[in-house]
């Protein structure tokens, strides 16, 4: 079955077919990165522009070795550096980019449905990398990818995901994609950062998803403890008195993490705030996946491309 | 899509004494078996490299070592496909610098699947020398492409289909000539 769609825009829509199969095309893509010639052909000769209107080192970074693994030209415009400071609009910034040709267009910005937005005017492929808090769909597929190579299959799994719910696109895109493979997910968070009625979106998912009372309910035996980052860029609205009152509460320490399962993982999408979400002995402990993570999201960027743009 | 055969052109048992000779061939061939690695291209060609080996084995006792290639992303078609062909994985050892491969595959055509499976071995390393093995040698070569060890040599028209039909993939064991209805 191929990935019959022009664009990567969220996980909202895609099938279960459509991400075991992006999975399972990057289970392929990670042996390559091990190889000593970490490069194979398949995209020679095409254009991928990394468009970023928001600052990211790390999404950014995969994806730009991703394409050059797959021997495509990959180009990087952030904002700062780009036509936008001139006062460009959205709208003419994809039809100038258009008019170069690229083969996919990578597209994060602070505004949820640009990519959407920008889907419509060109013939590219668009992947989405993050649109405000609204969805950032290889994030969640490098976390299930990653749940999957230490736990096998994801139904069934209980899996915590604990934070600022409110402003996470990588919480949403994650709560869609892991109760579509059957996983149960539990958010928890302050009360001031949990969306009323976000659970109701995931109704018909072969999981569930719901809110935890608090987050030791939400950790008790689970089998996977996603953190989120703080995004201290996104806190002006006073959600939480402190720092260090989030940390005592919800950040997620060796006490804590002795409440789930015995052979439970920590994933974090990074960048992590140390002592603030997550003590530094459980980031850089055993039963964190952190950096598995960021090795697999490579994998998987390289397969989207792939399923994407390889093709007429 | 719908296949008509039209004749059978080896039986199960003409295969295996087909391959008992290539499996000769091979060892009169390279008097080192040790530094040989039978490759099978996906996906037929996997598990006739270890049909291969097995015979080796019961001939020789020797031990000849095995790995498979996938050569999806170094086809010279992808740009034109309308539909992305599913990966399948390669397993080569870390290092074949040096080694003798000897490809293996089930029908050898336009030379075109043999010409992205010397690419992507390239990137693995530096072999000393690569042989080719094939069931069937169907002619139509588009490139200067021949094999070394060959199973049978069959005449074919531009639109037939040589289908190498085996337990592992197929309700048969056998080598047809088919058409497109």
């Amino acid at each position: 079955m191929p990935l019959n769609r022009k664009d990567l825009l969220g996980i909202e829509d895609l099938s279960v077919e459509e991400i075991n199969l992006i999975l399972d095309t990057a289970e392929t893509f990670r042996d390559i990165n091990q190889r000593r010639i970490k490069k194979v052909p398949t995209l020679r000769g095409k254009t991928v522009i990394n468009l970023f209107f928001e600052a990211s080192t790390r999404t950014r970074t995969s994806f730009e070795i991703a394409g050059k693994r797959l021997s495509a030209d990959t180009i990087n415009i952030s904002a700062s550096t780009s036509s936008v400071v001139k006062g460009e609009t959205l709208i003419d910034t994809a039809n100038n980019l258009e008019a170069m040709a690229p083969d996919a267009i990578v597209i994060r910005h602070s505004s949820s449905g640009a990519p959407h937005k920008i889907a419509h005017h060109v013939k590219a492929a668009v992947i989405n990398a993050g649109d405000g808090a609204h969805e950032h769909p290889t994030q969640a597929l490098l976390d299930a990818f990653t749940i999957r190579q230490s736990k096998k299959t994801l139904a069934g799994l209980k899996v915590a995901i604990v934070g600022d719910i409110l402003h996470s696109r990588v919480a949403r895109s994650n709560a869609y994609l892991l109760s579509k493979l059957g996983a149960h997910v539990f958010l928890a968070g302050p009360n001031t950062l949990l969306p009323r009625g976000f659970e109701t979106q995931f109704a018909n998912a072969e999981g569930s998803v719901q809110f935890a009372a608090n987050i030791n309910d939400a950790i008790s035996d689970a089998d996977v403890v996603m953190m989120l980052r703080i995004q201290l860029e996104r806190q002006s609205g006073g959600f939480f008195p402190s720092l260090k009152e989030y940390s005592i509460h919800y950040g997620l320490n060796s006490k804590r993490l002795a409440l789930t399962k015995p052979d439970s993982i920590v994933l974090h999408p990074g960048p992590v705030n140390r002592g603030v979400e997550i003590e530094s002995d459980v980031a850089d402990g055993a039963r964190s996946v952190i950096l598995d993570q960021v090795a697999n999201g490579v994998a998987v960027r390289m397969a989207v491309l792939y399923l994407l743009a390889g093709g007429e | 899509m719908d296949f008509k055969e039209k004749s059978v052109v080896m039986t199960a048992g003409d295969m295996n004494r087909v391959m008992a000779r290539m499996a000769s061939q091979i060892v009169e061939n390279n008097p080192d078996l040790s530094n040989v690695l039978l490759v099978g291209i996906h996906r037929r060609g996997v598990p006739l490299a270890e049909r291969l080996a097995a015979k080796i084995r019961e001939m020789d006792s020797v031990e000849v070592a095995t790995g498979t290639l996938d050569i999806t992303l170094y086809r010279d078609d992808l740009s034109t496909v309308a539909e992305q062909p599913v990966v399948n994985s390669t397993q080569l050892p870390a290092n074949i610098t040096g080694k003798t491969i000897i490809l293996v595959d089930d029908v050898l055509y336009t030379g075109r699947t043999v010409r992205a499976a010397l690419d992507e071995l390239i990137d693995f390393g530096r072999p000393h020398r690569v042989q080719l093995a094939v069931l069937v040698d169907r002619g139509w070569r588009e490139l200067p492409i021949q094999a070394d060890y060959i199973g049978k040599y069959v005449n074919t028209t531009e639109h037939e289909i040589i289908k190498v039909m085996l337990p592992e993939y197929d309700e048969d064991e056998k080598v047809v000539v088919v058409e497109m209805k």
